[in-house]
C-alpha cells in the first residue's frame, strides 16, 4: 500500500516550483491583468498583431470588392491557400482541447498551469480557421445558406456532403470550446472581481463572474460539469479533424482518397498545436516571470507529446507513399511521384525535413530542456505542418487524372496578405486575452500546492 | 432587539481546518451550512454530503434531444422537404446522417451542461448575503470560510458563535441579511 501511495503522490511534487502559497499564486497571476504597468513585449506583440490585422481587413475589403479572383485559385487548384490555412489553423486549435479535456480525464495534473492559454489559443485559432471557408465562399455575406433553415428558395443543404458535415463540426467545436473556456474562467473571474481596484474592472469582472462565491455546493456541481464537458469535448476534438479529413478522403482525387487520413490528420493537428503551445508559452513565461508556474517540466512534457505525434505523422508519410505504390493504381502512384519529384518537390522535401528529420532532436533531453532551442523547434514544426497541408491540397489538385488540365498554383500577394492577416488576428486576440484575463488558471494551480491537500487527521 | 442576520461566518487558514470544522458542524447537527473555498476540495463535499447532483441527468437529456433532433432534422429535410437524388443514394441515407447527429448531440449536451451548472448553482446571482461578511473577498484568494445559516433549526446566535469559536478559527463574524 505504501508503495502505491508514493506512486500516486509523485507527479504532484515537481509540477510547480516550491515556495508558492495560495496568496502568492493568486497575486502573481492576477497581477499580470490588474497591474498598471504593461510590458514593452506586450505593446510590441499587440502592435504587430494590430498591424497585421489591418492588413487582413484590407485583404478582405479588396476580396469583397473584387471577388476571390484576387487569390491565386485557378482551375484545377480551386482550394489553394484558403483551405490550406483553414486546415492548418484548425489543427493548431486541437492541442488546446487536448490539454483541457483529454489530459483532464487522464488526470495529468501538470496541465493545470497551461490549459487556460491553450484553450484561448484554441478559440482564436478556430476563429482564424473559420475566416477561410467563409471568405472562400465568394459571397461571404450569404454564409447562412450553409445552415438548414426554412427559406423561400425551397432548397436545403445536402447532408450527404462532407463539406456540410464540416460546417456542423467546426461550429460545434467553436461553441463547445467557448463554453468550456468560460466555465473554466468563472472562479478566476470571481478572484479578479474581488481583487480589482478600479470601479470599471470590478463591475466588468463582477458581471462576468455571475456572482460566483466559491460555495462548496457550487464547487461540487462545478466539478461534475467540468468532468462532463471534458468527456464531451474529447470525442468532439477527435471528430473535428476527422471530419476535416473527410473533405479530402471522400473525394476521388488521387492522393486524397485514402482511409488513414483521419488518424493522420488528428495526429498532425496535435503535433502543430503543441508546437503553438510552446511557441506561446516560452516567450510568455520569460516576459512575465512565470517560470515557477510554467516550469521546464511543462515544456519537456509538451516536447514529448510533439515527438510522439511527430513520429505518428512520420509513419503516416511512409504509409502514404507505401500504399500509393502497393495499390497498383497508376494515378495514385503518379500523384505520389509528382509530389516527390514534380513541381512541388522542394516543398515536399522541406516538409519532410521540418516534420520528420528536425523533431528527432527532441529525443535528447538537452534540447527538450532548453527553452530557446525548443522555441525555434516549435516554429519549424509549425512551418512544416503548414507545408504539409499545402502539399496535400495543392499538389493533389494541380496534377490529377487529365494531364491536359494540369496547372501550377501561384499564390498572389493577396493570398499572403490574407494568411499573414489571420496571424495578426490571432496575435491581436491573444494579446488582448493575456492583458484582460488570467492566462493561467489560478484556482487549478492552487490545487497543485502541497498545502491544498487535506491532511490525514481530517479523515478521523 | 437586534437586526436579523443571515448567519455566522468562521474564517480558517487551511483547507484541513475547514474540512474538520465542517465535519464537526455536521456532527453537532447543523444542516443549513455552507463552506466557501478558493478551490474545489474533495473532502469538503464528503463532509457536507454534497456528492449527488442532477447535472449528469440534465446532460444526458440534452444529449438525447440533440441526437434525436439532429437525426430527425436531416431525415425531414432529405426525405420530405427537399428530396433529391444524390449519387443514386436512397433518400433516407442514414450513414451520412451520423456525423451531423453526433455533432448536434455534443452541442446540446455541452450546452445543457453549462446551463445546468448555472441553474443548479442559481447563477447569475449578483447579490448574496455572504458577500457582506468582512474579509469575504479572501474566499477567492487564500482563506476558507464556514457559514452556519440563521435558517438552521439549531441556530442560536450565542451558542452557535461559541461553537464556532471552539473550532479555533481566525475570526467569527456575523453576516448581515
Amino acid at each position: 500500500m505504501a508503495d502505491e501511495l508514493q506512486v500516486a503522490d509523485r507527479p504532484a511534487e515537481k509540477i510547480i516550483a516550491p515556495g508558492y502559497t495560495f496568496g502568492t499564486v493568486t497575486d502573481q497571476i492576477s497581477a499580470v491583468v490588474l497591474t498598471r504597468k504593461t510590458p514593452v513585449f506586450w505593446m510590441a506583440g499587440f502592435g504587430l498583431g494590430l498591424v497585421l490585422l489591418l492588413l487582413f481587413l484590407l485583404a478582405v475589403g479588396v476580396l469583397l470588392v473584387k471577388g476571390t479572383g484576387i487569390w491565386g485559385i485557378r482551375t484545377p487548384v480551386m482550394w489553394g491557400f484558403a483551405i490550406t490555412n483553414f486546415v492548418w489553423w484548425i489543427g493548431i486549435g486541437h492541442a488546446g482541447t487536448l490539454i483541457s479535456a483529454i489530459l483532464l480525464l487522464l488526470n495529468q495534473r501538470w496541465r493545470n498551469s497551461i490549459n487556460r492559454f491553450a484553450e484561448a489559443m484554441t478559440l482564436f485559432a478556430v476563429a482564424c480557421a473559420g475566416m477561410f471557408p467563409l471568405l472562400h465562399l465568394g459571397r461571404p455575406w450569404l454564409f447562412y445558406w450553409l445552415m438548414p433553415y426554412p427559406n423561400s428558395m425551397g432548397v436545403q443543404p445536402n447532408f450527404r456532403s462532407p463539406l456540410v458535415w464540416d460546417v456542423f463540426a467546426v461550429s460545434t467545436y467553436a461553441t463547445v470550446s467557448l463554453l468550456f473556456w468560460f466555465v473554466g474562467l468563472l472562479p478566476d473571474l470571481a478572484t479578479l472581481r474581488d481583487r480589482a481596484r478600479t470601479r470599471l474592472a470590478r463591475f466588468a469582472y463582477g458581471i462576468l463572474a455571475m456572482g460566483w462565491r466559491g460555495s462548496a455546493r457550487h464547487w461540487s456541481v462545478y466539478e461534475t460539469a467540468t468532468l462532463l464537458l471534458a468527456g464531451l469535448a474529447t470525442p468532439l476534438v477527435l471528430s473535428v479533424h476527422t471530419v476535416v479529413s473527410f473533405d479530402f478522403t471522400i473525394a476521388i482525387v488521387p492522393g486524397w482518397h485514402s482511409t488513414f487520413f483521419p488518424p493522420y490528420f488528428v495526429a498532425g493537428a496535435i503535433y502543430s498545436g503543441f508546437a503553438m503551445v510552446l511557441a506561446l508559452a516560452i516567450p510568455l513565461r520569460a516576459v512575465y516571470g512565470l517560470q515557477g508556474l510554467i516550469t521546464d517540466r511543462h515544456l519537456e512534457n509538451s516536447a514529448k507529446v510533439m515527438l510522439a505525434t511527430g513520429l505518428i505523422v512520420g509513419y503516416a508519410y511512409v504509409i502514404e507513399a507505401f500504399s500509393a505504390w502497393y495499390s497498383g493504381d497508376v494515378y495514385e502512384q503518379a500523384a505520389m511521384w509528382h509530389r516527390m519529384t514534380g513541381p512541388y518537390a522542394p516543398v515536399y522535401w522541406a516538409l519532410i525535413a521540418c516534420n520528420i528529420i528536425m523533431p528527432q532532436g527532441l529525443w535528447f533531453q538537452r534540447i527538450r530542456r532548453s527553452p530557446a532551442i525548443l522555441f525555434v523547434w516549435s516554429i519549424v514544426v509549425l512551418a512544416g505542418m503548414w507545408l504539409e497541408r499545402y502539399v496535400i491540397i495543392v499538389s493533389s489538385l494541380a496534377q490529377d487524372y487529365l494531364p491536359s488540365s494540369w496547372s501550377i498554383f501561384q499564390a498572389t500577394r493577396w493570398d499572403w496578405a490574407t494568411y499573414l492577416g489571420t496571424i495578426g488576428l490571432f496575435l491581436f486576440l491573444f494579446f488582448l486575452f493575456i492583458r484582460l484575463l488570467p492566462m493561467i488558471s489560478i484556482f487549478e494551480v492552487r490545487t497543485l500546492l502541497p498545502q491544498a491537500k487535506v491532511r490525514e487527521e481530517a479523515e478521523g | 432587539m437586534t437586526k436579523p442576520i443571515y448567519g455566522l461566518m468562521a474564517e480558517f487558514d487551511t483547507p484541513t481546518a475547514l474540512v474538520n470544522a465542517a465535519r464537526a458542524a455536521r456532527e453537532k447537527g447543523y444542516r443549513n451550512l455552507d463552506a466557501y473555498s478558493p478551490f474545489p476540495i474533495e473532502d469538503l463535499s464528503d463532509a457536507l454530503h454534497l456528492h449527488k447532483n442532477r447535472l449528469p441527468l440534465i446532460v444526458l437529456a440534452g444529449g438525447i434531444v440533440g441526437l434525436v433532433g439532429g437525426y430527425l432534422m436531416q431525415y425531414y429535410v432529405t426525405v420530405w422537404q427537399f428530396p433529391i437524388n444524390i449519387g443514386g443514394r436512397p433518400l433516407h441515407s442514414w450513414p451520412s446522417y451520423i456525423i451531423i447527429a453526433f455533432e448536434t448531440t455534443i452541442l446540446f449536451a455541452a450546452g445543457s451542461a453549462v446551463l445546468g451548472l448555472l441553474a443548479l448553482c442559481g447563477l447569475p446571482m449578483p447579490y448574496h448575503p455572504v458577500f457582506n461578511a468582512p474579509r469575504f473577498a479572501l474566499a477567492s484568494r487564500n482563506r476558507f470560510f464556514l457559514c452556519i445559516e440563521a435558517a438552521d433549526p439549531l441556530f442560536d446566535r450565542g451558542a452557535t458563535t461559541d461553537f464556532l469559536y471552539s473550532l479555533e478559527p481566525r475570526e467569527v463574524s456575523e453576516v448581515a441579511q
